[in-house]
């Protein structure tokens, strides 16, 4: 029966959605789509299918890796902030303000070209087993990427850490928790609920951001949308294609931080 | 400056060498390259910045017009117009400004050109400030009409339906009522997108306009003094950042004068 209800249920809302101009505008948009496909040029697409996979696999990648460590940064960076003492605080505040505050290619470029120009001339740098990856432009691009990630989320989780009731924290200690543990069952959790719905935004923000990296020579999608901009002399083409990769990217992202948001208790504090 | 240490003791204390290189470059070279005058490029970089704030201000004003418009027409237009504008705001803030700078710029160009050859005048170059502002302020229009409809949201309804008993023409109320009353809510979100247009100007630089970041490295590309410029680029961008912020907490507090402050409120 709760099925059956459910089923009418999303039938109505279908019927309500699907309104005469609704219809309308999905056919202007398929007839857009199909006019795209047909009297545009795809026929480059064979050849750089392969090379496409590719860059949405790096891109993703540099994402994946990005916000993963720039969160295990932004952690400190809040906690810092939201109850350390003046010389904690100071410089997680000032840390967050300078990379708030610079755009994220000016901090890649300061970070590749100009470090980057800087190792060379030292011997036991060149000699070191770093040398191998300062060599090439990915080290640069995770590096700049993650330290933006950790500023901007660290001033959310500042907010996240000083948010958690101090009664949560009170009962913790009475319950004769250790420091840690209070940070790691009650503080931390509470913490990251909080801050979950802006981790979406972000990770939005940083997904967009991943296209700079294309100006230090790594090859993401953006990259390789760029090459075959120059290969074919195709100006529209390979830019819609890119732009509806990125729209499918973000989508995918937004549904799946929603299904992990409905799984987290909503009443906090 | 310490003596010049044979390389092999230079070697067992790297840190102190790698400092000692950075400040070593910097001292009489750096004021040099960057002095406002011809062989320093202190002057480059402050045109850069100057065209970069006014991008910023033009795109910022005309992503006010477009979020103004956008927010009412999200709240009160007809179903197409409303439809119309979920598909521009989500469209845009799902794609990286990057990829729609260059759509927009090359789309934009495009059409101007075919529309004036059509009309039958000579095709124009279209100058990289207009450009940018046209482009920027595109991106920004988005963003702000979300911030601008959630403002007017805000708003209590009870001012809104006191506006209309009052028999206020709609152009009236938008002028006496609405705006004023929403300034409040929207001003921390606009200030927020003020930012965001500054830093975005840099963005420009990979389509070629000349801005502080396109300076920046063709002053960097010449003179090889990479770091020293990225990081005078930085700290113009910084300062521009914390200027804004200083003017921005004066205007919220006037956009809230009359009101609770915020501490008392909570």
């Amino acid at each position: 029966m709760a099925g059956e209800a459910t089923l009418i249920n999303a039938a109505a809302r279908t019927s309500l959605w699907l309104q005469p101009h609704r219809i309308m505008l999905i056919l202007v948009a398929v007839a857009l789509v199909l006019g795209a496909a047909f009297f545009m040029r795809w026929d480059w697409l064979p050849q750089y299918y392969e090379m496409g996979l590719l860059g949405i696999w790096r891109s993703l990648w540099i994402l994946a890796v990005t916000c993963f460590l720039g969160f295990l940064l932004a952690v400190p960076l809040g906690l810092a902030q939201a109850a350390g003492p003046f010389w904690f605080a100071a410089p997680a505040k000032t840390f967050c303000t300078v990379i708030r505050g610079t755009p994220l290619l000016i901090q890649l470029w300061l970070l590749y070209y100009g470090l980057g120009s800087l190792f060379p001339q030292y011997p036991w740098i060149r000699e070191s087993w770093m040398w191998p990856y300062l060599r090439q432009a990915w080290p640069y691009g995770v590096l700049a990427l993650t330290l933006s990630f950790a500023g901007y989320e660290g001033e959310v989780m500042r907010g996240a850490f000083a948010g958690v009731p101090k009664g949560q924290l009170e009962a913790a200690r009475a319950f004769g928790m250790s420091r840690w543990k209070i940070f790691r069952r009650i503080w931390l959790p509470q913490a990251i609920y909080r801050a979950l719905p802006t981790l979406t935004g972000e990770t939005v923000l940083q997904l967009k951001s991943t296209p700079l990296v294309a100006t230090i020579s790594v090859i993401d999608i953006f990259a390789v949308s760029s090459k075959v901009r120059q290969d074919t002399y195709l100006t529209y083409e390979p830019l819609l294609l890119l732009a509806l990769i990125y729209m499918t990217i973000t989508g995918i992202l937004v549904f799946a931080f929603s299904k992990i948001e409905a799984r987290i208790p909503n009443k906090i504090g | 400056m310490p003596p010049a240490l044979p390389s092999a003791a230079r070697a067992s204390n790297p840190g102190a060498t790698l400092i000692d290189a950075l400040l070593s470059a910097s001292a009489a070279g750096i004021i040099e390259l960057l002095s406002p005058y011809p062989p320093g490029w202190g002057g480059t970089l402050l045109l850069g910045l100057l065209h970069s704030i006014e991008i910023a201000v033009g795109a910022t004003v005309l992503g006010l017009l477009i979020g103004t418009g956008g927010a009412f027409g999200k709240l009160y237009g007809g179903p197409v117009v409303r439809d119309l504008l979920a598909v521009y705001t989500t469209v845009v803030r799902a794609v990286p400004e990057l990829v729609l700078i260059l759509l927009l710029y090359y789309a934009g160009t495009d059409l101007i050109n075919q529309a004036l050859t059509a009309m039958g005048y000579q095709r124009v170059d279209i100058s990289g400030l207009a450009a940018g502002i046209a482009v920027l302020g595109f991106v920004q229009g988005a963003y702000s009409t979300e911030v601008i409809r959630g403002a007017i949201l805000a708003i209590p309804q009870g001012q809104i339906e006191a506006a209309r008993a009052y028999g206020m023409s709609p152009g009236l109320m938008l002028r006496r009522i609405t705006l004023p009353a929403m300034l409040p809510f929207a001003i921390p979100g606009l200030a927020n997108l003020w930012l965001i247009a500054t830093k975005d100007t840099a963005l420009l630089a990979v389509v070629g306009f000349y801005e502080l970041a396109l300076a920046t490295r063709q002053a960097a590309g010449v003179t090889k003094a990479y770091f020293t410029f990225f990081f005078a680029a930085g700290v113009l961008y910084l300062i521009l950042s914390l200027v804004s912020n200083l003017l921005i907490g004066r205007v919220e507090a006037w956009s809230r004068r009359g009101m609770p402050s915020l501490k008392d409120a909570r």
